[in-house]
C-alpha cells in the first residue's frame, strides 16, 4: 500500500475508510495530528504519520486520547490545522479538557481543529458500543459524520472550514462500517506552502467566567446550525409527495437506499441523508418533513436523532407525524445498521413481505449445515507470552489457596475472560482500570477483606492511565501485587509504539521510558520475570501476592507478532516424543495451555502439532508434565 | 460485462492471520478497476485473535453498495478453512450460492479444550457441497506447505478464484496485480502460489 500522499490528484485509488479521513485531512493541509489507537480508529494516525514533513505535518502516538486532544487543541490555538483520532471509549477520557474547550474555542489566530472519534455499532472489536453523538450535545460542540468513502475525503474539508471559521472544535464521527470498508476514492489537489505557528499572548482561552461563555457558545451553536441549514453533504432524494421520508445518517443511508430499491419503494418513499448531526439543521429537516405523513429514522447506536427529530416536529407543530425506528420498536436498540434492518423495518410500515430465504433450503441449513458450526472464540495467538503469565498466575493462585482476587482491563490481556481464557480476572472495565479497582479492594482490610489482590496491566495502558492509579495506590498505602504483562507493543490493535518503545508514530527514535524505574521511583517495590520461565514466575507470584504495600512484578517478553516480524524466523523446531506423550490421558498442552498450534490427534491419540501455527516459541517443554516435547534451536 | 447476480456479493472468510484481508482487497481492487463499483466491508481488531474473520465484497455494475453484505444473499463464498465456509453459508448461503473453499481445517482452541469437537473432512465436504450450487474445494495450505510458504495460501486461492470462472478476471491482470501486491523478492514465490492454485481448480 502506498503512502496516501503519493496518489496522484484526479487518480482514484481503493481506500480504508480510515485511509480517505486522513487523505480529506492532508487534501485540507493538516499540520498535527494525534491519537491513540483503538479500534476502529487504528489506521488514520499511521496513514499520516507516512506523509509528514518537518514544519509541515507532524504525527504522533500519544500517550492517552487525554494528551492527544489537549496536543491537537493547543497547535490550533497556535494557528495551525490539528486532527485528533481515537475510539468512542477514548473520548471518555478526554471529555474534562473538552467540554471547557466548547466554551474557550480555538482562540484568534485562525487555527482549526478535528476530533475525530469511531465508534464501533455492535462491539465488534470493543467492550462496548455506546454512541458518541451524544457527547457532541453534551459538549455543546457540533458533529459531523460521513456515509460513504467519498464523501468522508470531501467532509473533513467541510469540519476544518466549519471550525476555522467558528474558531470552535468539531467532532467528526467515523464507525466500523464506514472506517473498516474501503471504497474507491477519487483524489482532489494536496496543498504547498508551510504555516507558521505562534500564540497569541494578548488574549488568554480559559472558561471562566463560565455563564457568560455558555452563553456566547449557545450563540455560536446557532450560527453553526445556521449554517448546517445549508450544508452541501445533506440531502434529499426522492419524491414530491412522499408516503413516507427516511431520515439516514452515517451507516443508515446505504442501508435504507439498498432496501428501498429492493422493495421498489423509491418512487414512493423520500430519504433524507444528514451528514450533519448536532446541532440538527431543523428548519432544514422540518422543510422536508412537513408534508410526509410518516418518517422513518435509520441511524445507529441509540436513538439520537429520532430524538431531535421528534424534538424539532413538536417544537414546530408536527408532533401528530408518525416517527418510526427505535422507540416504535420497527428498529432494533442495539447493534449496528444493516440493510436487513432497514428492510424490515420499511417491509413492516408498508405491509409487504420482505425477501427471504426459500424455506426448502432454509430447512437443509438448519439440519445439515448448522449443525456442524461450533464457535470459534477468541485466544491469544501461538507463541502468545500473556497464555504463560495467565497459566502461572491460575497455578500461584491455587497454591495460594487464599481466594486471590484478580482485576483487569483492556488489550490482549481481556482475552482472559473469553471463554478460551484462563478466566482469571474477575473485575475488568477500561484501560487502566486493573490498577485503579485494585487499589480500592487493596484498602478494605480494616472490613474484614483478607483476599490478595491481584491487578493486571499490559505496557501501552501502563503509560495511557495506569501511571497515576498506581501513585494513588502507594499514596492511599493499598496492599496489592500489580503484574504488568510487558510484551513491548500496544498489541491488540496492531503494534503500535507508545513511550516504553523507543521509537514514534513517525518511526524516529524516541526517548524509552523504562517501566520498572516509572514504578520505582513511585515506590513501588519492583521484580521482574520471563514468563516463559513458568515455574520461576509462579513462585515469585506466590511470594508476592498478599504482601503488604504496592508490589509490582513486571513480566517481559516481547509480543510474538512483534518478535516475528522483526526477526522473520521462529526459535526453535519441536518435536513429540509419541512414546512419551500420554495423549487423551493427560492432555495438558491442549486441553489447560489451550496453545492453538497443539491437538490431540483422533488418529493416533497423541498430541500433534500444526506446523502453520506453531511459532516454534518453546514454550510447550516447559508446560508438558512428562517431558515428551523437545525443542532444539533453528539454524 | 453485466454481473449476475448484480449486485455479486463475495464473501471472503477465514481465521485472523490466514491474509483474507489482502486477498479481498485484491479482487476488489482488480474489479473496481475492470470498471465495477465495490465496496468492502471488514471488521478486524479483536477478531485477528484466532477468531472467524470475514470480508463483504460488494461488486456491481449500477451503483455503490453499503458494505454489509445482507443475510442470504452471498454470491460465492471464498474460504481460507471449511468450517468457516459453513458458517458463512448459514448465514449468507442461498439456493445459488458457489463456493471456493480451502479444505485444510484450523481446530478453534474450544476443540482443544474438549468442549466442542471439530465436524470431520467428510462430513463438512458434504454439507458444503448439498448447501451450495457449486462448491470448489482443494487443500491449498498443502499446496502452500510445499512451496514452504504458509502465508501464502490466500494467493493460491485467488488463483482458485480466477479458475472457477465465477468473477470475470483475466488471468494475466490477475497475476500483474498479485507482482503489484507483494515485496518484491517474494514476487515469483507467490506468482508460483496463483498459479498453482488455478491448476488444482481447473484440474479439481
Amino acid at each position: 500500500m502506498a503512502a496516501i500522499d503519493k496518489y496522484e490528484p484526479g487518480t482514484s485509488h481503493f481506500l480504508l475508510g480510515n485511509e480517505a479521513i486522513a487523505r480529506g485531512a492532508l487534501e485540507r493541509g493538516v499540520n498535527f495530528v494525534t491519537g491513540y489507537p483503538g479500534t476502529p480508529s487504528s489506521e488514520i494516525v499511521p496513514a499520516l504519520a507516512q506523509c509528514t514533513q518537518k514544519g509541515k505535518l507532524h504525527a504522533e502516538w500519544s500517550t492517552n486520547e487525554l494528551a492527544a486532544v489537549e496536543g491537537a487543541a493547543a497547535a490550533a490555538t497556535a494557528g495551525l490545522l490539528s486532527l485528533s483520532a481515537m475510539k468512542n471509549a477514548g473520548l471518555s477520557l478526554a471529555l474534562d479538557f473538552i467540554t471547557h474547550l466548547s466554551y474557550t474555542g480555538l482562540g484568534p489566530k485562525g487555527g482549526a481543529c478535528l476530533m475525530v472519534v469511531c465508534d464501533d455499532p455492535h462491539g465488534h472489536s470493543s467492550g462496548d458500543e455506546t454512541d458518541s453523538r451524544w457527547l457532541a450535545r453534551f459538549a455543546t460542540a457540533p458533529m459531523v459524520e460521513p456515509m460513504t468513502g467519498q464523501q468522508a475525503v470531501e467532509l473533513v474539508k467541510y469540519a476544518f472550514d466549519l471550525s476555522q471559521k467558528h474558531s470552535a472544535f468539531v467532532f467528526y464521527r467515523g464507525y466500523t462500517r464506514l472506517s473498516h470498508a474501503s471504497n474507491p476514492i477519487t483524489m482532489g489537489e494536496l496543498p504547498t506552502g508551510a504555516p507558521k505557528a505562534s500564540s497569541d499572548s494578548s488574549v488568554s482561552l480559559n472558561p471562566y467566567l463560565s455563564i457568560d461563555k455558555h452563553q456566547d457558545l449557545l450563540a455560536k451553536m446557532e450560527a453553526i446550525r445556521a449554517e448546517f441549514e445549508q450544508c452541501p453533504f445533506n440531502s434529499y432524494q426522492g419524491p414530491e409527495k412522499p408516503e413516507l421520508v427516511v431520515v439516514a445518517s452515517g451507516a443508515g443511508h446505504l442501508a435504507a437506499a439498498e432496501a428501498l430499491e429492493t422493495l421498489g419503494l423509491e418512487e414512493r418513499v423520500g430519504l433524507l441523508s444528514l451528514a450533519t448531526i448536532w446541532p440538527l439543521p431543523t428548519a432544514w429537516v422540518v422543510e422536508h418533513l412537513k408534508n410526509a405523513p410518516q418518517v422513518l429514522v435509520l441511524e445507529e447506536v441509540d436513538l439520537f436523532m429520532e430524538a431531535a427529530v421528534k424534538e424539532a416536529l413538536v417544537d414546530n407543530g408536527l408532533g401528530s407525524v408518525a416517527v418510526y425506528g427505535k422507540g416504535s420498536g420497527h428498529i432494533p436498540m442495539s447493534g449496528e445498521m444493516t440493510p436487513d434492518r432497514a428492510l424490515s423495518a420499511l417491509a413492516r410500515i408498508f405491509d409487504m413481505k420482505a425477501p427471504a430465504r426459500d424455506e426448502a433450503y432454509e430447512r437443509l441449513v438448519q439440519q445439515e449445515v448448522a449443525p456442524l458450526v461450533i464457535s470459534r472464540g477468541l485466544s491469544w495467538c501461538a507463541g502468545c507470552p500473556h497464555r504463560a503469565s495467565f497459566w502461572a498466575l491460575d497455578k500461584a493462585i491455587k497454591a495460594d489457596a487464599r481466594d486471590a482476587y484478580v482485576t483487569g482491563e483492556i488489550g490482549c490481556s481481556t482475552l482472559d475472560v473469553f471463554p478460551e481464557g484462563k478466566a482469571q480476572i474477575k473485575l475488568l472495565h477500561s484501560m487502566g482500570s486493573g490498577t485503579g479497582t485494585a487499589a480500592g479492594l487493596g484498602q478494605l482490610k480494616p472490613f474484614g477483606y483478607t483476599q490478595p489482590v491481584v491487578a493486571v496491566c499490559g505496557d501501552s495502558s501502563f503509560f495511557h492511565s495506569s501511571v497515576p492509579r498506581l501513585i494513588n495506590a502507594v499514596y492511599n498505602q493499598a496492599d496489592m501485587l500489580q503484574i504488568i504483562l510487558d510484551n513491548s507493543a500496544t498489541a491488540m490493535t496492531g503494534f503500535q509504539p507508545h513511550p516504553g518503545t523507543g521509537n514514534t508514530a513517525e518511526n524516529t527514535p524516541a526517548p524509552r521510558l523504562d517501566v520498572a524505574k516509572v514504578c520505582e521511583s513511585i515506590g513501588c517495590q519492583v521484580t521482574i520475570a520471563d514468563p516463559f520461565e513458568v515455574r520461576a514466575t509462579t513462585k515469585v507470584m506466590r511470594e508476592l501476592m498478599g504482601k503488604p504495600g504496592v508490589q509490582v512484578l513486571i513480566l517481559r517478553r516481547a509480543c510474538e507478532l512483534v518478535r516475528m516480524k522483526a526477526a522473520k524466523s521462529h526459535p526453535y523446531r519441536i518435536t513429540i516424543d509419541q512414546e512419551k506423550c500420554k495423549g487423551a490421558e493427560c492432555a495438558v498442552c491442549s486441553r489447560d495451555f489451550r496453545c492453538p498450534a497443539l491437538y490431540l490427534d483422533p488418529a493416533t491419540g497423541k498430541t500433534a502439532f500444526k506446523e502453520q501455527i506453531c511459532s516454534g516459541c518453546g514454550i510447550c517443554v516447559e508446560i508438558c508434565p512428562f517431558k515428551a516435547i523437545s525443542k532444539q534451536e533453528n539454524d | 460485462m453485466p454481473l449476475s447476480p448484480d449486485p455479486y456479493n463475495l464473501i471472503i472468510s477465514g481465521i485472523g492471520g490466514q491474509g483474507n484481508i489482502l486477498l479481498s482487497r485484491l479482487v476488489g481492487r482488480l474489479m473496481f478497476r475492470a470498471g465495477y463499483q465495490v465496496s468492502i466491508g471488514e471488521t478486524f481488531g479483536a477478531a485477528q485473535r484466532g477468531g472467524g474473520v470475514f470480508s463483504g465484497v460488494r461488486i456491481s455494475s449500477k451503483r455503490l453498495y453499503g458494505p454489509v453484505v445482507p443475510q442470504g444473499a452471498g454470491s460465492m463464498i471464498i474460504s481460507l478453512e471449511p468450517l468457516e465456509a459453513l458458517r458463512m453459508i448459514s448465514g449468507y448461503g442461498n439456493p445459488g450460492v458457489k463456493a471456493l473453499v480451502n479444505s485444510e481445517g484450523i481446530h478453534p482452541v474450544a476443540v482443544l479444550s474438549q468442549k466442542a469437537s471439530y465436524p470431520s473432512d467428510e462430513a463438512m465436504s458434504a454439507a458444503i457441497h448439498k448447501a451450495t450450487d457449486k462448491a470448489w474445494l482443494f487443500n491449498a495450505t498443502k499446496i502452500a506447505l510445499e512451496l514452504d510458504a504458509p502465508i501464502a495460501v490466500n494467493i493460491v486461492m485467488l488463483g482458485g478464484l480466477v479458475a472457477t470462472g465465477a468473477l470475470p478476471l483475466d488471468a494475466d491482470e490477475v497475476a500483474d496485480e498479485v507482482k503489484a501486491s507483494v515485496p518484491p523478492h517474494l514476487a515469483e514465490l507467490n506468482l508460483t502460489a496463483y498459479r498453482r492454485g488455478m491448476q488444482a481448480v481447473a484440474g479439481a
